[in-house]
């Protein structure tokens, strides 16, 4: 049991698809049931009323968010390394569910800044980071659609996701430095001090759960098509040669 | 690695090779700005610094994808790739004359510019500075995007679109340099950070250039 075994495409296809239905079944259970345990019995926040019960989607996508571009750093560095090429897949497969997960992070956070801050959007340095994060996204996944050689588009997309994540880093702590923010600090931390009241963060802890498993099982499920659509490419010129 | 720089340096000072077009579309943009916003001088005086460096660093992306596109196109990239000078020193060369030709007269064009904007007296020391200390970021940044985007047919969207992102703490720290400046507060922070990563990006970033344009020319 070990990574390289499932460089070879066969393998990893008849893996993920035994492990698939237990991931959509165990992330939708675990989903929906953080998300009505956090909206209909948890108690309203004294200052905030029931708007604060849109935690229950923002901190679990935008903790995906995050983890996505960090899953295609390490898929990225392990082709660079040793050309695993499922592994190479599955980074792209990732990007466009972590620009999803941006997304949801950003407008919840808009929904939610709407009546707590009285905005929708502040340059607020998490703010700020997540959309340079969202820019970083747009431009992996628009230069893996702009180059037609798959190894040479997953070579040049994984470097470019190596030097992103520095620069993305970089970003983060620039915008601290540039504007100070309206954004709570962490929701969940080893401080309990700042932490949300344990009433909320029971069912959020299911949620981010439920939104692990999800992503799991999103980019196990892509990363299988793109191995079909890739096999079909094989068959496609092989038949082109024959004929 | 002289030879190279001039003859990139030739090239782009002769006919047809692209200098001075950068310094217009600078001169360009920040001419622009004060019809957009309108000509209140307090409020262009609030923004020159950034204009002015958010026009340097267009004005820079806009002269990125002659910087290797042209060597592509006629062949002369593989040649230097099999030459025996690295191809790290080769990127950094590049990046170098891309300085030269684009981000120095940038500089020399920026207070006359500030002028324009009414940028006040105490900022143009620090709006020069800053320049000096970040384009030279801005270069070798904006090779690396040339580099990946090279073997592309419509690159110069994507490339800006890839390049962008990675110009972001540059600019923060660059422009930060220039308003804390005109507004008389202290720079040194920044000032700082703006070199850090200036010195860090021209180190480094010349390994993912060349990295990248090996992986191109394969």
């Amino acid at each position: 049991m070990s990574i390289w075994e499932y460089a070879n495409p066969k393998k990893f296809l008849a893996t993920s698809e035994k492990v698939m239905p237990a991931l959509w079944v165990s992330s939708a259970v675990l989903i929906s049931a953080g998300l009505i345990w956090g909206f209909f019995f948890t108690p309203d926040d004294y200052r905030q009323g029931s708007t604060v019960k849109i935690i229950f989607l923002h901190v679990p996508s935008a903790l995906m968010a995050i983890n996505a571009w960090f899953m295609m750093l390490v898929a990225s560095l392990i082709w660079v390394i040793r050309r695993h090429h499922v592994s190479a897949l599955a980074a792209r497969a990732a990007a466009p569910v972590g620009v999803v997960m941006t997304l949801i992070a950003l407008i919840t956070g808009a929904i939610w800044g709407q009546p707590m801050w009285g905005t929708w959007w502040a340059w607020d340095p998490r703010l700020t980071s997540f959309l340079v994060l969202f820019l970083f996204y747009l431009g992996y996944i628009a230069l893996w659609e702009a180059i037609d050689n798959p190894d040479t588009a997953a070579d040049l997309t994984s470097i470019l996701c190596l030097v992103g994540s520095v620069f993305a880093v970089l970003s983060r702590y620039a915008v601290n430095f540039w504007n100070q923010g309206l954004h709570q600090g962490a929701s969940l931390s080893l401080d309990e001090k700042e932490n949300v009241h344990d009433a909320f963060s029971s069912p959020l802890y299911v949620c981010m759960a439920g939104f692990v498993l999800l992503f799991l099982a999103l980019v196990l499920y892509r990363t299988g098509t793109e191995i079909r659509a890739r096999r079909i490419k094989a068959l496609m010129a092989r038949e082109r040669l024959e004929a | 690695m002289i030879a190279l720089l001039l003859r990139d340096l030739k090239l782009a000072f002769r006919a047809g090779g692209g200098f001075g077009l950068g310094l217009a579309f600078f001169l360009i943009v920040t001419v622009m700005v004060p019809f957009s916003v309108g000509p209140q001088s307090e409020l262009l005086a609030r923004i020159a610094p950034g204009v002015l460096w958010l026009g340097a660093l267009l004005a820079c992306l806009l002269s990125l994808d002659r910087l290797l596109a042209l060597d592509w196109e006629d062949g002369s990239l593989d040649l230097l790739a099999t030459a025996p000078l690295p191809l790290e020193s080769t990127v950094t060369i590049k990046a170098l004359a891309h300085w030269i030709t684009t981000g120095l007269p940038l500089i020399m064009a920026a207070p006359v510019l500030g002028v324009l904007l009414n940028l006040p007296v105490q900022g143009f020391q620090w709006l020069v500075i800053s320049l000096l200390l970040g384009t030279p970021a801005l270069s070798v940044i904006g090779t690396f995007g040339a580099a990946l985007t090279v073997g592309l047919k419509r690159g110069g969207l994507l490339m800006s679109l890839l390049v962008m992102p990675l110009y972001v703490p540059t600019l923060i720290f660059g422009s930060e340099v220039a308003r804390r400046g005109a507004e008389g507060m202290a720079v040194q922070t920044p000032l700082l950070l703006l070199a850090g990563i200036s010195a860090a990006s021209i180190a480094l970033l010349p390994f993912a250039s060349a990295a990248v344009l090996r992986v191109n020319l394969r």
